[in-house]
């Protein structure tokens, strides 16, 4: 099959304009100049790659962050980067002619598609969730079979997210959950970054295979990091210089926003490196504490207003705190993070 | 002998629908819509701190994002009194004027487009004629023959590898698609425009909320700070860049948008004469500012009964009132009688066929979409509730605008009652958020001049502040998609209920009581469909009511039984 780089030349691309691609390609997956070649290479020899895009308990927030991406236009992932067979958001047919184009691709690409999922899967009720008349399990099950990878987009793929909010209602469960026997690419966040999205996607048309995860199945390279350690307010952390409201003095000096209930300590995510909608900024930098999105359980493990140095693990999702900063973040951190996996971790 | 043709999923909508349809000799003679999928947002509202509602709300939906959220603060702010100043108020503006242009380009263009316009079609365009074209319609910059070509050569490519992604098994041999190459390629190459620009229109968003999807707000105010001696807060570089993506905004809506929106529309004028649905329309309205507790408003609510636009109605907001007959819930008082928001219920009762199902039971219940009624009836809402409601009380020359469209296109004003009106509405009324946007932003700029930065109000950030014994208040916002209201109940300083009464729930409702079909299913009676199994005909007139079904299917949970009260101004 032809190469992207044969896509690029036929429609009259340089090799100039082509290695340009290549190096924004590099940029945008946040690899060294020196990889430009070996991406240009992958770009030469490689087939676009064809996803399969499921959604479930979704608010299609994720897919939105997806046709978000600056690094590489939408336009570019669509038509260059990757060979979207089956998106409800963004295809043109439906009913019968949208389940015949994901059956006929995940048979003729069988063992070389990448599934992406958005949204938990309910097992409370089997009515909970149906597409086409089936399940979402079903769904999901059977376009797993084949996939070469899987990546759950977003919060509630990945932990099973807000559907999954105590008291979880409908029995909402992630992707890893679902398949228990699989490996998950997990890119949480609600949504994740849609630069991050992408460059996961395009990493594994470059490398050819998934890349390094850790113990919870995400990306080291978004998210080896919490927000905290690469805040551009981390000196007024240092220094003990804190907002304590909206508007006040403290927020428009752009003080820490440790007490007004910033997650930012224990929220691993690449908000305050990438930034989001081309770099523009991320919540801390528009003055709202981050509220920790992309970890398991975020919304019942401590308020979005409440200082970490007062939330405890055991604190009722429901009860409500008051917002009186005592101390440093690191216990309280520690306390968070320790704490993952209780429902939707992997 | 009538058949049943089922169409699911739906998609280019957000969310998961279902439509079935008794087609007879050809004709679809009764239809039935389904959301087939529920999370349970309300139930898990409950017990929360007010203040973090509005982030739940929010995810009810990601295409929309912002509504619930806008929705969620207005109504937690009516229940605790809270005065928003005007800062917060004007931003809040910008943010939702953005919405309505993000959102309505992205559904003409992503998720509309492709029912009138064929890609396959562009490949035999001249694209030397083609910019001819396109500069005869609109002034836009990029109409060159080498920018056509480009487009072209990216779509060959696709159909030369076999390879055509999001546009493969479209029904592109179906006999109404009608445009002539040239005005395809020119359609095609507008999409991949506008979604490259749409990742930069959000950026207001980014700016006042520190991300998009899902940017964030504050209870009282808004988060961001204003202060022009800083690197940080909005400052003049950031309005700047604001002022700049708005006027954008009004070069891509009135340079590419509405001169689409016509052009195509002049080649389906048969579509300005079926698809009307109901003809009942409602706006609950959209606060000048927030509150609708002064009585003014940038869009009044507005009920026309009947297509009787000239005996337009204000809202009576104890009308509102929701079903359960045909959704998978139970009501203690029982299925047959509805309640107000305020009295809502709910209670999860899955009773459809289980999976793998061909057909739902049309006579039973069949849907997670309650059915929401205004006076006992059945009411779009939307665009063209909206854009009627401006035409009948004659506000922002809308009369003029709907009119001049109307005659430009040689049609008569009741061709607004249809699938392509209600399309042609969405393009009219984003002309107007567009240009009121540019108002809004002056007025901000003006405050700050006057020394005036303040954005937040913290008398009652703090819950102590707050009565311990049951308050409520009710917030709305008329989203992109339609009249929404969020209903919250507060108690002992937590959520004690609440409820959201969403656009698509209006629209795309099963069957009431007493039978009555909501707006999604009355106006599909009495299409003609080529081919059951390429069912164009059904996306059309769906798709002109831009569904959004995560935002529809919600629930209620309400215990107690109390006098409904309530007062508007």
């Amino acid at each position: 099959m032809e190469s992207i780089y044969d896509l690029l030349k036929k429609r009259g691309y340089s090799r100039r304009d082509f290695l340009k691609l290549a190096a924004g390609l590099t940029a945008a997956l946040s690899l060294s100049p020196e990889m430009i070649p070996k991406v240009a290479h992958a770009l030469e020899t490689k087939p676009k790659p064809v996803v399969i895009w499921l959604e479930f308990q979704d608010c299609a927030g994720c897919s939105e962050s997806f046709i978000r991406s600056t690094n590489i236009l939408p336009t570019e992932v669509l038509l260059d980067i990757i060979d979207l067979e089956y998106h409800e958001t963004l295809m043109a047919p439906a009913g019968e002619f949208a389940e015949a184009s994901k059956e006929e691709a995940m048979k003729k690409y069988k063992g070389q598609y990448i599934l992406v999922v958005e949204g938990a899967i309910p097992t409370g009720n089997a009515g909970y969730c149906t597409i086409a008349g089936r399940t979402a399990l079903d769904q999901l099950k059977e376009a797993a079979e084949g996939a070469a990878a899987i990546m759950a987009v977003g919060s509630c793929a990945s932990w099973n997210g807000i559907p999954g909010a105590d008291p979880n209602p409908t029995g909402a469960i992630s992707v890893q959950q679902a398949l228990p026997n699989k490996t998950v690419i997990n890119v949480p966040g609600c949504p994740p970054i849609g630069d991050v999205i992408v460059a996961v996607i395009a990493e594994y048309l470059v490398l050819g295979k998934i890349p390094k995860l850790d113990e919870m199945g995400r990306p080291v390279a978004y998210y080896g990091q919490t927000i905290h350690d690469r805040c551009y307010r981390r000196p007024f952390y240092n220094s003990g210089q804190f907002a304590e409201s909206f508007d006040d003095e403290g927020a428009k000096n752009g003080y820490c926003l440790y007490k007004m209930g910033c997650k930012g300590p224990v929220t691993r995510n690449a908000c305050s490196t990438i930034r989001w909608n081309g770099g523009l900024s991320f919540p801390i930098q528009s003055g709202h504490p981050c509220f920790g999105c992309a970890e398991p359980d975020f919304w019942d493990r401590g308020h979005i207003y409440t200082p970490l140095s007062v939330v405890s693990t055991g604190i009722g999702a429901k009860e409500i705190g008051t917002a009186v900063a005592v101390g440093a973040a690191a216990g309280a951190a520690v306390k968070w993070i320790t704490n993952i996996g209780k429902k939707g971790g992997a | 002998m009538s058949k049943r043709v089922v169409v699911d999923p739906i998609t280019r909508i957000e969310g998961h629908l279902r439509i079935e349809a008794d087609v007879k000799n050809g004709k679809i003679d009764k239809a039935y819509s389904s959301g087939t999928m529920v999370r349970g947002i309300e139930i898990i509202l409950k017990g929360r701190d007010p203040r973090e509602a509005w982030a739940f709300a929010q995810r009810i939906c990601g295409v929309c994002t912002t509504v619930h959220a806008f929705a969620s603060i207005r109504a937690v702010e009516d229940a605790l009194d809270i005065t928003v100043p005007l800062n917060a108020s004007l931003i809040r503006k910008l943010m939702i004027g953005t919405i309505f242009a993000h959102d309505h380009v992205v559904h003409f263009y992503h998720l509309h487009a492709l029912d009138w316009v064929n890609p396959v079609s562009a490949l035999k365009a001249d694209p030397k004629k083609t910019a001819e074209l396109a500069k005869k319609v609109s002034p836009y910059s990029k109409s060159s023959p080498a920018y056509f070509r480009e487009v072209q050569k990216k779509i060959k490519q696709q159909v030369e590898r076999g390879q055509l992604g999001i546009f493969n098994k479209g029904y592109w041999n179906h006999p109404d698609y009608k445009l002539p190459p040239e005005a395809n390629l020119i359609a095609v190459a507008h999409y991949l425009d506008a979604l490259v620009w749409q990742t930069k229109v959000v950026q207001i968003h980014t700016i006042f909320g520190g991300k998009n999807p899902h940017p964030n707000f504050a209870v009282g105010g808004v988060p961001s700070p204003i202060n022009m001696d800083s690197d940080t807060a909005i400052n003049s570089d950031r309005l700047a860049r604001v002022e700049t993506l708005i006027d954008e905004a009004i070069d891509f809506v009135d340079n590419v948008y509405l001169p689409d929106l016509v052009a195509i529309g002049s080649f389906y004028k048969d579509w300005f004469r079926k698809g009307e649905g109901l003809g009942n329309f409602v706006a609950l309205g959209e606060p000048e500012f927030d509150s609708h507790k002064d009585g003014k408003w940038f869009i009044p609510p507005t009920f026309i009964h009947n297509r009787d636009v000239k005996n337009f109605e204000d809202i009576d907001y104890n009308q509102i009132k929701e079903y359960v007959t045909h959704s998978w819930y139970d009501y203690s008082v029982g299925d047959d009688k509805p309640l107000h928001p305020f009295n809502g219920e709910t209670k999860l009762h899955y009773t459809g066929p289980e999976p793998p199902y061909d057909y739902l039971d049309v006579n039973g219940k069949y849907s997670w979409l309650k059915s929401p009624r205004y006076k006992d009836m059945p009411a779009e809402v939307g665009p063209l509730a909206r854009t009627l409601a401006l035409y009948a009380r004659d506000m922002y020359g809308t009369r003029e605008i709907v009119d001049k469209y109307l005659k430009d296109l040689g049609l008569p004003f009741e061709a607004m009652f249809s699938t392509m009106g209600r399309t042609l509405a969405r393009g009219i009324e984003t002309h107007l958020y567009v240009h009121k946007m540019k108002k809004w932003y002056n007025q901000l700029i003006s405050n700050i001049k006057k020394g005036n930065t303040n954005t937040f109000n913290d008398e009652k950030w703090d819950p102590s502040t707050w009565p311990s014994n049951d308050i409520k208040g009710f917030g709305l916002m008329e989203a992109p998609r339609g009249a929404l209201s969020h209903w919250v109940h507060i108690e002992d300083h937590k959520i004690k209920n609440y409820q959201a009464v969403v656009p698509t729930t209006w629209n795309a409702s099963p069957r009431d009581a007493k039978g009555q079909p909501s707006a999604y299913e009355a106006s599909l009676v009495g299409h003609d469909l080529w081919n059951p199994h390429e069912p164009l005909e059904i996306l059309r007139t769906i798709h002109s009511f831009d569904p959004c079904l995560a935002c529809a299917v919600h629930l209620y949970d309400e215990e107690n039984d109390e006098k409904i009260e309530v007062k508007v101004l």
